[in-house]
């Protein structure tokens, strides 16, 4: 599906991604962990061409990306954000046929009923179809990251990338965040990458884990294996305890608090 | 193409406001035919048009017609220009004027005179200076947003304020340092006035604006993605970049016309779309059309007043769009709040 080989990119201002490889397949749940600062923003942005890559290539389905045309892209790949602008003054119906722009022919300028099929069944799939009306600003936290998750359906993607949806909400919007990924992910088969700060989440609905550390992969594959706490103490320079959930066998992460103890960071 | 009864309701809203729209542009126009200095001949116009020959005649096809039209053409030219800015910056304050585009023109037609280029070459130069000013100042706001690619729009928002202070400092200069005779001519222009001629001069700026709406339409949906924010539109398909450049084209062009032709007339570009939107939404498909009808039919509307208030004398119609456009806005800010 995704194919990343010795990518190599950044900004102006220096910070870089270093020769990350990965590979990620139809169907599968990739969660990107690592501390701030560690460029998993900017990985899904290489991904999504809004950064060049300075070498190596991104392939998609086969095809290298740098030669896809940004439409032909998000036909693909449709994105949940961090943040965007909510004052468009739009209800969330017409925001989330916003997510039919790059379906649309060159002469269409009304939706057609194809669309709106489309878009029914996102704000269903979501369950905001009866916010339908509402406008988008007035949308409560979790409200409005499922609106968002239903505009990036609209796009009928084959590869949904999210930059932390589950940042701003309450444990109980979270997990509900959260079955929602992994239903589409294991009835639509949509293959998902997501961005993650809280490691018991990512550990408990994702697939493999790529955890980033200074711009290179630290290390890459299942949260067992990658969420160990030898790993997550040299990662995070913090003290923690990693025990098994008892209710799904994933990993655990449990902090421990360790006044002067640890040595300050070497950044 | 089957549509829902959402989709139908929206479809007959849109419409609804193209007629309202239209009907107040003629109603306003023809208010603007039958009232002037020279009489009130709303009962002659209404119960027979009068013969060629006539002094009513001349005063209605030469005098009042053309500036209805090139009302039209001008008022919607800059809100159009100022709906597609503020579509491509996301910020209600850009407009022709704050951007410094306005200001830009206005430098090259006062060259123009100054230089006497217009009296030298053709007329014709007076508009082609103004929208060169005009592209100027694009191609500079351009090259500083694209040197840093995706630009922080306040940033770019202060260049245009400094740009136009520069230009208008630079206005001065020529005014100060030019003889009288010229320097009547570029404040007369300067002051804004629908007065115009030349009816080719005319033609050319209907011509303009009416192929800027059409053109318009080629990125209504470029726009509507753009609300959401530059890197959403990318992941909406939408290449930013070549957007934004022919976007700047456009709002240029149809600023560089109506400021060459119709002088410095402000506030069109910033109180019309506001207006519209609070009526009838972001959705560019119909805000394009709707701002630009309701911007020709506002400007035809101040130059009525213009023409009227101290009658037989003339007021500039900048001073009518200020005055009636700054109060509206404050008032409808106010009322929101």
């Amino acid at each position: 599906m995704l194919n990343v080989k010795n990518l190599v990119c950044g900004y102006p201002s220096g910070f870089t991604l270093e020769n990350i490889n990965f590979e990620i397949k139809r169907g599968e749940f990739l969660g990107i962990v690592g501390p701030n600062g560690s460029g998993k923003t900017t990985l899904l942005k290489a991904i999504t061409k809004i950064i060049e890559s300075e070498t190596g290539q991104i392939i998609l389905n086969g095809q290298d990306i740098a030669e896809m045309n940004f439409r032909n892209l998000a036909r693909e790949i449709a994105v949940v954000p961090q943040s965007f602008n909510m004052e468009i003054g739009m209800n969330v119906e017409e925001f989330i046929f916003l997510g039919r722009i790059p379906h649309r022919k060159v002469f269409q300028f009304f939706e057609t009923k194809f669309d709106e099929d489309i878009i029914e069944d996102a704000m269903e799939l979501t369950d905001i179809i009866q916010l339908k009306e509402r406008a988008v600003n007035n949308l409560s936290g979790g409200e409005l990251q499922r609106a968002a998750i239903a505009r990036a359906l609209a796009q009928k993607p084959h590869l949904l990338l999210l930059d932390e949806p589950t940042s701003h909400l309450d444990i109980g919007h979270q997990i509900r965040i959260m079955d929602l990924l992994r239903k589409l992910n294991s009835e639509k088969l949509l293959t998902i990458i997501a961005v993650f700060h809280d490691l018991n989440l990512a550990s408990e609905y994702c697939d493999r884990l790529l955890l980033l550390k200074n711009g290179k992969v630290h290390s890459l594959g299942k949260p067992e294996e990658v969420l160990t706490y030898q790993i997550l103490e040299e990662v995070y320079n913090t003290l923690v305890v990693v025990q098994k959930n008892p209710t799904s066998g994933r990993p655990y992460i449990i902090v421990v608090p360790h006044p002067g103890k640890y040595p300050k960071s070497k950044q | 193409m089957i549509k829902s009864k959402n989709q139908k309701s929206k479809v007959t809203r849109w419409i609804s406001w193209i007629i309202i729209l239209m009907v107040s542009l003629f109603a306003v126009s023809f208010l603007s035919l039958c009232i002037g200095s020279g009489g009130f001949y709303l009962k002659k116009i209404i119960f027979a048009i009068p013969v060629k020959g006539t002094a009513e005649y001349a005063i209605l096809f030469n005098i009042r017609l053309p500036r209805v039209i090139l009302g039209f053409a001008v008022g919607g030219a800059l809100s159009l220009a100022g709906v597609l800015l503020q579509g491509m910056f996301r910020n209600p304050l850009v407009e022709p004027y704050t951007l410094g585009i306005s200001g830009g023109a206005a430098l090259g037609v006062a060259l123009s005179i100054v230089l006497k280029i217009a009296k030298n070459f053709g007329l014709v130069f007076m508009p082609l200076l103004g929208i060169l000013g005009a592209g100027l100042v694009i191609v500079l706001l351009y090259s500083l947003s694209v040197k840093k690619k995706l630009f922080k729009i306040y940033e770019l928002l202060l260049c245009g304020v400094m740009i136009s202070f520069i230009c208008s400092s630079f206005l001065m200069l020529i005014m100060a340092i030019s003889k009288a005779e010229d320097l009547h001519g570029i404040v007369f222009w300067m002051m804004g006035s629908l007065e115009e001629p030349n009816m080719i001069f005319i033609w050319i700026t209907v011509f303009v604006s009416i192929l800027g709406l059409i053109a318009s339409y080629f990125f209504c949906f470029d726009l509507n993605a753009l609300l959401l924010g530059e890197e959403e539109a990318i992941h909406l398909g939408v290449n930013v970049e070549r957007t934004k450049r022919m976007l700047f084209i456009i709002a240029s062009l149809l600023t560089g016309i109506s400021v060459s032709v119709a002088g410095i007339i402000g506030f069109v570009g910033l109180l019309v779309p506001h207006l519209v939107r609070m009526f009838v939404g972001n959705d560019h498909r119909i805000l394009n059309i709707a701002s630009f009808l309701l911007g020709g039919a506002f400007l035809i509307f101040c130059d009525t007043l213009a023409r009227t208030i101290i009658s037989p004398l003339e007021l500039p119609v900048g001073v009518i769009t200020g005055i009636l456009g700054g109060t509206l806005f404050i008032y409808t800010i106010l009322k929101k709040s």
